[in-house]
């Protein structure tokens, strides 16, 4: 299939048609909930890092914001967001895509010559390759902020030790490898369902089953890959 | 013209199709019947390519889609238009664009000249006023119509119809049938309808090929299937009392 997918579109504009209304779908109708659920996890980080540190006379408050960085932009960031998306996502597409074959609109492209595999897989996956790493920089600073509000909202530190702490030693390599995972979980989470809705065979109890197929496969996909990356790239 | 030759097709142990022969002449209604699960739904898809063939060959004016490779298979589609038993819209799609896509993927005519394009179609198929709703928006007969225009929006050289009445009430089923039937004439296309409906047959029936247990084992006009001995037709056709009456009053 992925031969199929990875070729040259019947036709570019309709390709960058398909691209921009997948970045809509796909990447901008998930900046609300990425943001959400970002600043509570930046902020159960915060605090949680300040409970383990409030009994420890050597460790500075500003080492809060230190340590939240670090979890946020290496791990939390990155895989959390992505395995949320590959429930949000993943269940998407395979169902979109499922209920397409079920229906037989996959054949009717097939019939009129379309390379269907290509015309509604690649946009997808370009699209998430393109538009994640946004939403994770976006995580990132949700985040942050989310660790700066908990402090500031209930008088555990200071922001502006918070501050120090977020700014201090930064590695940008830190967030290229945040990238870097992003970029490829994109892949995962949506070529996988994909994958699993095109094959999809019978009716609706099918199109659902393929669905939670590919949200658990590309879950542990996710998973087993960040292990892989992290050893690679750190 | 479509000509296919000993056509087999196994699916793991089931063997679905089981040599059968024919021939689907141009500018005529060519239909394929039999009962569910008799083979004619796969037979349907074999020759469209949707699936392969484990023997045998299927020629589109001597071209064999058994032999090709993609690319060559993907050439001779854009020669097809297929009426899918549901229709097979695209429900993201207004019913303009559904008609407009295979216009928007394989030509180069400007938007006015699409539009232009796609509304003498839908009139062709009795559809106005329609363009901007959704596939969901519109009955059953009507979605078989925007199916049907869909099809024909590039001018094919072979129509296929997969239950093209499936669903539909016998008025609104007797308009579609003719409609494939006026098509097939003004346009001088190959048609190859696929059905179980007798009402159909009888209606608009030309080249009739009844396959049962993956063989074909009658083939026929609309005329010579009500005075066949053959006694496959005979439980197929005369199942029920009408056809049963027609019978005993021709």
């Amino acid at each position: 299939m992925l031969s199929r997918v990875f070729r040259r579109p019947d036709k570019w504009k309709m390709f960058r048609i398909e691209f921009i209304r997948e970045v809509f779908d796909l990447g901008i109708s998930s900046v609300g909930i990425v943001t959400f659920i970002s600043i509570f996890m930046g902020a159960v980080v915060a605090l949680q890092l300040a409970y383990n540190m409030q009994d420890s006379p050597l460790l500075p408050d500003w080492y809060i914001g230190y340590a939240a960085r670090e979890s946020i932009i290496l791990e939390f960031s990155p895989t959390i967001i992505s395995l949320i998306l590959a429930g949000k996502v993943g269940s998407s597409i395979s169902s979109n895509i499922g209920t397409m074959r079920t229906t037989e609109q996959i054949d009717a492209l097939d019939i009129m010559g379309v390379n269907s595999a290509n015309f509604l897989i690649l946009p997808k996956i370009t699209a998430a390759m393109f538009f994640n790493p946004f939403l994770i920089v976006l995580s990132i600073a949700a985040g942050l902020f989310g660790g700066m509000a908990v402090g500031w909202l209930t008088e555990l530190w200071a922001p502006i030790d918070y501050i120090r702490g977020i700014t201090d030693e930064f590695r940008p390599y830190n967030v290229t490898y945040a990238l870097i995972k992003t970029v490829i979980f994109a892949f995962v989470i949506t070529s996988i369902p994909a994958y699993h809705g095109y094959y999809t065979r019978g009716g609706a109890l099918d199109v659902g089953r393929s669905s939670t197929k590919s949200v658990v496969y590309s879950s542990i996909t996710l998973i087993a890959l960040n292990y892989l990356l992290t050893q690679l790239l750190l | 013209m479509i000509v296919v030759s000993d056509i087999h097709k196994s699916f793991d142990d089931n063997h679905v199709l089981k040599g059968i022969s024919t021939e689907f002449h141009k500018g005529k209604i060519n239909m394929i019947i039999g009962r569910s699960g008799s083979g004619k739904t796969v037979f349907l898809k074999s020759m469209l390519g949707l699936h392969t063939v484990d023997q045998g060959n299927i020629l589109f004016d001597d071209r064999d889609i058994t032999a090709m490779d993609y690319r060559e298979k993907k050439e001779l589609h854009k020669e097809m238009g297929m009426v899918f038993q549901g229709g097979a819209l695209f429900d993201s799609m207004s019913i303009e664009e559904n008609v407009m896509f295979p216009l928007n993927m394989f030509s180069s005519l400007s938007v006015a000249e699409k539009r232009e394009r796609v509304n003498t179609v839908l009139a062709r198929v009795n559809l106005e006023n329609v363009n901007h709703l959704l596939p969901a928006e519109v009955s059953g007969g009507m979605q078989k119509r925007v199916a049907i225009a869909r099809a024909i929006v590039m001018s094919p050289k072979y129509l296929f119809c997969d239950e093209p009445n499936s669903g539909l009430d016998p008025n609104t089923a007797i308009v579609i049938d003719n409609l494939i039937q006026e098509i097939t004439e003004e346009y001088d296309i190959t048609t190859i309808i696929n059905t179980h409906d007798m009402n159909s047959v009888m209606e608009i029936g030309e080249n009739i090929n009844l396959i049962k247990e993956g063989l074909l084992v009658w083939r026929g006009n609309k005329d010579e299937i009500l005075h066949t001995d053959n006694p496959d037709v005979d439980d197929f056709v005369f199942s029920s009392r009408l056809f049963k009456k027609i019978r005993e009053k021709s």
